[in-house]
């Protein structure tokens, strides 16, 4: 496959999965959004804006945190490169590039999203209710989703888009719950308090897992839980293991069907085994924070080495 | 009367390759009619066909529109489309084989050597080169025009790297889709062969290093392209890859392509990028698109081009003039299909005529095309003709001229109903190892009520065209 078409399937992957993401940043933003912000709620949306790296974005444009400011900067603003329309639209014009590579219901959910958003961007803006923004986006990523997984060969081509999605997920997964616990709990004192428990709430809300969590744990919310909940449960979608195994099993299948293992498979082999010999206890003492700001960087190496290993090519 | 040719009508008859349509066209209801528009128009948008036009701005997802008022060929009409079609494929291959090597027919007086030698697209790169088979223009484009029953005109050859087989393929697929009953009640011949067809002619020419089964590719501009559907289109149904400049590099003295698992060797390289674009060490040292070192390789039989490099000395408005002695001085034969008198605003009698004639005539810039830079004489005023004459003047060596065309029109469905408008025709005639033509083409029509322009850029829209079997 052409290095090039790798990489346009691999960044399909990626923008879809940040379209999902700042869609469940807008409706946290929009919950947050209705709390009185007298009880200081309202850093909890500059801290997601933070996290997904959109703050001064914001700022500079908006300023002001209200439902209208946040729908036009994380679904419409085409400023914003993370904005649903703008991920969508790139999503789309990756998939146009390389037609060839996909099949003709994944290149329809694709063209069928990006169809409908031009619709929706002509819409009167007070037709448009927020949760169905929300709705509407999270229905066309797993359309497109779902089409993938259904129809397409499980070629290389397959195995790029996976790619694409878990090291996307990973990262958010990760740089949210930085913030969460760098940003918003600066004082030790807030541990365990009732507003502690409400931000992490928003926390697994703005992942949509947060019934999932109380499913998989009950009880209280504790940070412990949510730790073990969003870093190592492989059982959770989002969690950092469930996203490294992934990644390691694309790469896997990439090695057998080319033939060569390289560095690439060593760096997601290594973060695999990492995450799955890690306890909570031995995370909270290093730090949360020290802790995912390692596992960020690890895997932006990854994600260069799966770049310069498949994606750019140079010539070898 | 009309003074326009119906393709439906022979007096108040209906002709024969119509005659189902009639009933077709009679029974449907207006309402199943916009249903059926309706449809059509989703259907493209789904599959994506859509259609930029260069500098006009506006809904870069513009669709052409599609008329589903089908053009029809009887079987007799058509063998002798398709003999006409290859003769002039066969006699411009000839010429550029020729005027690449010894120019006999510029020695032998029958084309003036200043036309051809001193050509902007004469390419002094590949002089004295002969590419495998033969052969400069794979795939030529013949665009003709009807008059009437049985006179048809070329209006101009395209021999780089004409465009627009992806609707002749889309169009069918859209209206058997959409009407499975047109196609049971009438026989007509099936296009979907073309990619296969194109694939065998590109790997028919095949370097002459290559001594296996050759990997053929699609070079594309890349996706902001206006063509560049077309480009992907291709690229699927031929089950090849679609690379732009960037995936291609030489080394030592073949062509590869960077892939996912290295470097993988490329043996046949159909392009839709222009020469000057193809090699920045060879032509325009600012290309971005092309492959430095790509034409010492082909020269050197590494990889081959198509169409080959220089393909265009033969599609000049200038030179079309004489390719029907071309057709007599390489194949011994008759043209069989008529040009179009056209007058070569360079020598000065002819100029002298052109602008006498002025208000009735077509002038045509000499290697313009998409029908920018052209005056239609009897749709202008005298203001836009005095404007054009001063250009003329100016640069009469930029200019050819022709008599205005009454174009033959097919019914076609409007916002009133269903009424005649004007349209052309473009086959696409493969070649390679062999001569190939599939029984179709693309049909351009002129959707503005008296509009003879047909280009899509210009308000242009496409329909179906059918070949009847016997």
């Amino acid at each position: 496959m052409l290095s090039r078409t790798a990489d346009n399937l691999y960044w399909i992957a990626r923008y879809m999965e940040r379209a999902d993401t700042s869609a469940r940043l807008l409706e946290v933003g929009s919950r947050i959004s209705l709390i009185p912000s007298a009880h200081g709620y309202r850093s909890e949306w500059d801290s997601l804006l933070q996290a997904s790296g959109m703050a001064e974005g914001f700022d500079k444009k908006y300023g002001d945190p209200v439902q209208r400011n946040i729908e036009s900067y994380l679904f419409f603003d085409r400023d914003n490169g993370s904005s649903v329309a703008s991920c969508i639209t790139a999503a789309r014009e990756n998939g146009r590039i390389v037609r060839t590579a996909l099949t003709a219901q994944v290149w329809d959910a694709l063209n069928v999203a990006y169809e409908e958003l031009r619709a929706l961007e002509r819409r009167p803006r007070s037709e448009l209710q927020q949760s169905r923004l929300t709705e509407w986006t999270m229905r066309h990523t797993a359309m497109v989703r779902g089409a993938i997984d259904a129809t397409l060969l499980r070629n290389d081509g397959y195995n790029f888009l996976n790619i694409g999605y878990y090291l996307e997920r990973a990262d958010n997964t990760a740089r949210l719950m930085d913030v969460k616990y760098y940003v918003l709990l600066p004082r030790v004192d807030f541990v365990g308090s009732g507003l502690d428990n409400y931000q992490w709430t928003t926390l697994l809300r703005a992942m949509g897992a947060h019934r999932a969590f109380h499913w998989a744990y009950g009880g209280e919310v504790t940070a412990a839980k949510i730790a073990h909940f969003l870093i190592l449960n492989p059982q959770s979608p989002r969690s950092l293991t469930t996203c490294v195994a992934g990644i390691a099993n694309h790469l896997g299948r990439l090695a057998k069907a080319y033939g060569a293992e390289t560095d690439a498979q060593r760096l997601a082999r290594a973060m695999l085994t990492g995450l799955e010999g890690e306890t909570v206890d031995r995370i909270i003492d290093e730090g949360l924070h020290e802790y995912l700001t390692r596992f960020i960087g690890d895997a932006a190496g990854l994600s260069l080495a799966v770049h310069n290993t498949y994606l750019s090519r140079a010539r070898a | 009367m009309h003074p326009y040719f119906n393709e439906m009508y022979q007096g108040t008859d209906v002709r024969v390759p119509y005659a189902r349509l009639q009933d077709w066209v009679s029974a449907m209801p207006t309402a199943l009619r916009s249903l059926k528009q309706a449809e059509a128009e989703a259907l493209f948008r789904r599959i994506g066909i859509t259609f930029a036009v260069y500098g006009e701005g506006g809904d870069p997802d513009r669709l052409i529109p599609f008329d589903m008022f089908p053009r029809v060929f009887s079987a007799v009409e058509w063998s002798r489309l398709e003999r006409g079609i290859k003769q002039r494929a066969r006699a411009l291959n000839a010429f550029l084989v020729d005027v690449y090597g010894r120019g006999e027919i510029v020695r032998a007086g029958r084309i003036p050597a200043r036309l051809v030698y001193q050509n902007e697209a004469y390419e002094k790169a590949v002089v004295g080169f002969v590419p495998p088979k033969g052969v400069y223009s794979h795939i030529v484009g013949i665009d003709l025009v009807r008059t009437g029953p049985d006179d048809f005109f070329v209006l101009e050859d395209n021999c780089r790297t004409p465009s627009g087989v992806s609707y002749m393929l889309e169009n069918r697929e859209i209206m058997m889709r959409m009407f499975p009953d047109l196609f049971r009640e009438n026989r007509i011949e099936p296009v979907d062969r073309y990619p296969e067809l194109l694939r065998r002619t590109l790997a028919s020419v095949a370097p002459h290093k290559c001594d296996r089964e050759p990997t053929v590719v699609i070079l594309t501009p890349g996706s902001f392209n206006s063509a560049y559907y077309e480009h992907s289109f291709l690229a699927d149904l031929m089950g090849v890859e679609l690379v732009e400049g960037q995936d291609l590099f030489v080394d030592g003295a073949f062509v590869y392509m960077r892939t996912t698992e290295g470097p993988r060797r490329v043996d046949v390289i159909y392009r839709r990028i222009d020469d000057a674009y193809i090699d920045p060490l060879c032509f325009r040292p600012d290309s971005m698109l092309g492959i430095p070192g790509l034409m010492d390789v082909y020269r050197s039989g590494g990889v081959s081009i198509c169409s080959a490099p220089g393909a265009g000395v033969a599609d000049d408005k200038a030179v079309y003039t004489y390719v029907p002695e071309m057709i007599r001085f390489y194949l011994g034969e008759e043209p069989i299909l008529q040009n179009v008198p056209t007058w070569q605003c360079a020598k000065h009698d002819d100029l002298g005529h052109v602008l006498d004639k002025l208000p009735e005539l077509v002038v045509k810039e000499v290697h313009g095309s998409g029908g920018y830079g052209m005056l239609v004489g009897p749709k202008c005023t005298k203001a836009e003709i005095e404007a054009f004459r001063a250009k003329i003047i100016e640069n009469p060596g930029n200019y050819i001229a022709q008599p205005t065309l009454a174009l033959s029109t097919v019914p076609t469905f409007v916002d009133e109903g269903v009424a005649p408008r004007h349209v052309d025709l473009r086959p696409y005639c493969l070649v390679g190892e062999r001569i190939e033509l599939v029984p179709g083409g693309l049909t351009r029509v002129a959707l503005k009520d008296g509009s003879l322009v047909v280009n899509s850029s210009q308000g242009g829209g496409v329909k179906d065209t059918w070949v009847l079997a016997e």
